[in-house]
């Protein structure tokens, strides 16, 4: 009996069941949340050439940041904004309180006009510095603009000329207001009238600040799950993770005792490397990719079985306990290898055609199946062995045979 | 001897073509029950505070000329009514859906916005495409994997199981009319992924039990012998995959329903199509190949 293995061994396994005991769950809730998870809205906005303006690469690069614009100013922790493609942007908003709101603005083109009494385009978008909205005393919603320097002198040409007439201002040549000019404004400020409520004028006072975007802008798709739905999605996804990691837990300690056991420890070991590099690599765990954990557990128990009944076949050959379990292992592992990395084929064609929460299953699909070669093969061999040369336990029936 | 498989091997296919007769058929005339992710459109999930019935629904949906959307609702036992409703109509308009979520707060009173989805035309084809596109280059990916460390005959086999329980999965979904979305075909790539994985354990002992045969021993017995070496891995390994979507099934969210059941039948017949046909093919082709092979000889002598 050696005493300094079966230490060695009950001190990793009680390392590991500690460390899981007290950080996978805070770990788990650490990663970011997909839409599914947490409610939110995900858009996908496809740009389209207008009379004036191609799309191309600059034209999309002015529309993503105009997008970011209007989005930084909705308020919202981490947003995101992505180009797809060469006209695509995929623009994920979680939490959004009003969800239909934030898709018009983002499709709107925004373009400001101020028109002369004939018609003439006098001054646009481009002139504006700034953009407020605000309630003045008699409690209009106004919004408030502010001319840059060469605007200010074409807004206080364009009034001087037009004292007693009318000017427009258009958005989306849509007329917003068309009041009477009384005198000249030279001051480079003014003020847009007519807004329904304040959120209204926030609203455009937001799409004048952060401009008109260059082309046409169509949403073609949008995707808004309400928070209650993501809180109950995550619940129950929960739930389902612990059953199932139960079941499998006790499936693998009645089929191999011992053996078993320690596939159940290396298997918690599994759960918690692959909870910690869905969180370096910054992924996002979306439901699917929930479901990509539960199977690729069940993936990682597969090369434990795959071991150990090839153990149980050389033990009941007349090998001895460790040499059994060698061979075990050894012979176990062509065949985990292959069986494997066709597995991962298909993780791969998944993860490169794939988009949103099809690619986050992949990932950590394809990150299981790389975790589980290392927990299931290694890790379990590392510690049995140890178990096995301390020679406390020598009926091979113990280990599953 | 154990009971023998291999020999059986006609009983094997027949069974497996009476599961799959239904479903293609089913296919060829009902055709699939498409989310609005593949015929684009609209999907409304709704949680009213009153339960509501789908002719009320309809009744509101008229006024908008939308009374031929499907309307689901969720039930639980003999009622009519329910609080969750999904409506599925063609795309709307961003002002198109305002006005009909306005009409049913109005009319059947307030509710809660579960899922509001609105996916345009061109990605559902786009997404058709991909699926389709994503199976085939997974197969041939295989393909040339497995021939290299194996050899093509198993290849195809196994490419041949595994294209049995796509279309399993596909009929069962069809005959049910379940709705098929974009996390359907993940749970296809993943069904192939196990099912390879669960095929190619069986061909790897085949390949380790060539290495000691002898032609005396007939290749159809060293069949039989490595499908049952594998037998209590193949059906534990079965076993835990089942425990695990099981749970998902029976415990996770509404959302993840369809994706759970279509990976439980796609992994019982990926159980199955490795233990009774991969491998029977595999030897039903060897064996027509090694004949012609001595037919060969024996002409040219």
């Amino acid at each position: 009996m050696r005493w300094e293995n079966f230490t060695k061994f009950l001190v990793i396994v009680v390392a590991i069941l500690a460390v899981a005991g007290f950080y996978m769950k805070p770990l788990a809730l650490s990663i970011k949340q997909g839409l599914d998870l947490q409610g939110g809205t995900h858009v996908v906005l496809e740009a389209s050439d207008t009379v004036d303006t191609k799309v191309d690469d600059d034209a999309m690069k002015r529309v993503v940041s105009i997008l970011e614009r209007r989005i930084n100013e909705l308020g919202l922790t981490e947003p995101i904004v992505q180009r797809q493609g060469d006209r695509r942007v995929i623009v994920e908003l979680p939490g959004v309180k009003d969800p239909e709101k934030a898709i018009e603005m983002l499709g709107r083109t925004a373009l400001m006009e101020f028109q002369d009494e004939s018609g003439n385009v006098v001054l646009t978008g481009k002139d504006l510095k700034d953009a407020r909205a605000q309630i003045d005393q008699g409690g209009q919603k106004l919004v408030s603009i502010e001319f840059t320097s060469e605007g200010t002198q074409k807004f206080a040409d364009l009034t001087a000329r037009s004292v007693g007439k009318h000017i427009a201002i258009l958005l989306d040549k849509q007329v917003l207001t068309n009041p009477v000019v009384n005198e000249p404004i030279p001051g480079g400020k003014a003020v847009i009238s007519g807004n329904r409520s304040i959120e209204e004028a926030e609203r455009l006072a937001i799409l004048l600040r952060s401009g008109a975007l260059p082309v046409k802008v169509d949403v073609l798709e949008t995707r808004t799950v309400g928070p209650s739905l993501g809180e109950d999605s995550k619940e129950k996804s929960m739930q389902a993770f612990v059953i199932g990691i139960a079941a499998i837990v006790i499936f693998m300690l009645l089929f191999y005792r011992i053996s078993g056991f320690i596939a159940n420890i290396t298997l918690i070991l599994f759960v918690l490397l692959l909870l910690f590099s869905l969180k370096m690599l910054n992924a996002t765990l979306t439901l699917p990719g929930i479901a990509g954990i539960i199977l690729s557990m069940g993936m990682a128990v597969d090369a434990n079985v795959l071991i150990f009944e090839r153990f149980k076949e050389e033990y009941r050959n007349g090998k001895t306990l460790r040499a059994a379990m060698d061979a075990g292992f050894s012979r176990a592992f062509a065949t985990i290898w292959d069986s494997n990395i066709t597995t991962l084929i298909a993780a791969a064609v998944l993860f490169f055609l794939g988009t949103g929460t099809v690619k986050g299953f992949a990932v950590t699909l394809a990150l299981g199946i790389v975790l589980s070669m290392f927990t299931a093969i290694t890790v379990t061999r590392y510690v049995l062995k140890m178990l096995i040369h301390s020679n406390i336990i020598k009926n091979g029936k113990l280990y599953g045979a | 001897m154990k009971f023998d498989i291999v020999h059986k091997r006609k009983w094997w296919f027949l069974l497996s073509a009476l599961f799959l007769i239904p479903g293609l058929i089913s296919m060829a005339i009902q055709g699939f029950n498409l989310g609005i992710d593949f015929t684009g459109g609209t999907l409304l999930d709704l949680k009213f505070a009153q339960p509501v019935a789908v002719g009320e629904i309809r009744e509101v949906l008229k006024d908008y000329q939308l009374e031929g959307s499907t309307i689901q609702l969720s039930l639980t036992g003999q009622e009519t009514k329910a609080n969750n409703v999904f409506i599925r109509t063609h795309v709307l308009s961003e002002e198109e859906r305002r006005n009909v979520l306005g009409g049913l707060e109005t009319k059947l009173g307030a509710f809660e916005v579960l899922r509001v989805e609105k996916v345009g035309a061109v990605i559902g084809s786009e997404l058709t495409l991909n699926a389709i596109l994503a199976l085939i280059i997974s197969w041939v990916l295989m393909i040339v994997y497995i021939s290299y460390r194996f050899e093509y005959r198993f290849a195809f086999a196994g490419i041949a199981a595994l294209v049995h329980d796509i279309f399993i999965v596909l009929g069962v979904f069809s005959i049910l009319q379940k709705e098929i979305d974009a996390t359907f075909v993940a749970a296809l790539l993943t069904i192939v992924g196990y099912s390879i994985n669960d095929t190619i354990v069986i061909f790897d002992r085949i390949r380790e039990n060539l290495k000691t045969y002898r032609k005396s021993d007939g290749l159809a017995e060293l069949v039989n012998r490595s499908i049952w070496q594998t037998m209590t891995r193949s059906i534990y390994t079965v076993l835990t995959v089942i425990f695990a979507t099981a749970a998902l099934y029976i415990f996770g969210g509404e959302t993840t329903k369809n994706f759970s059941l279509a990976l439980l039948i796609g992994f019982a017949s990926g159980a199955y199509s490795s233990i009774f046909n991969a491998s029977q093919i595999w030897v039903t082709w060897r064996e027509y190949d090694e004949k012609r092979r001595t037919e060969k000889r024996i002409k040219g002598e």
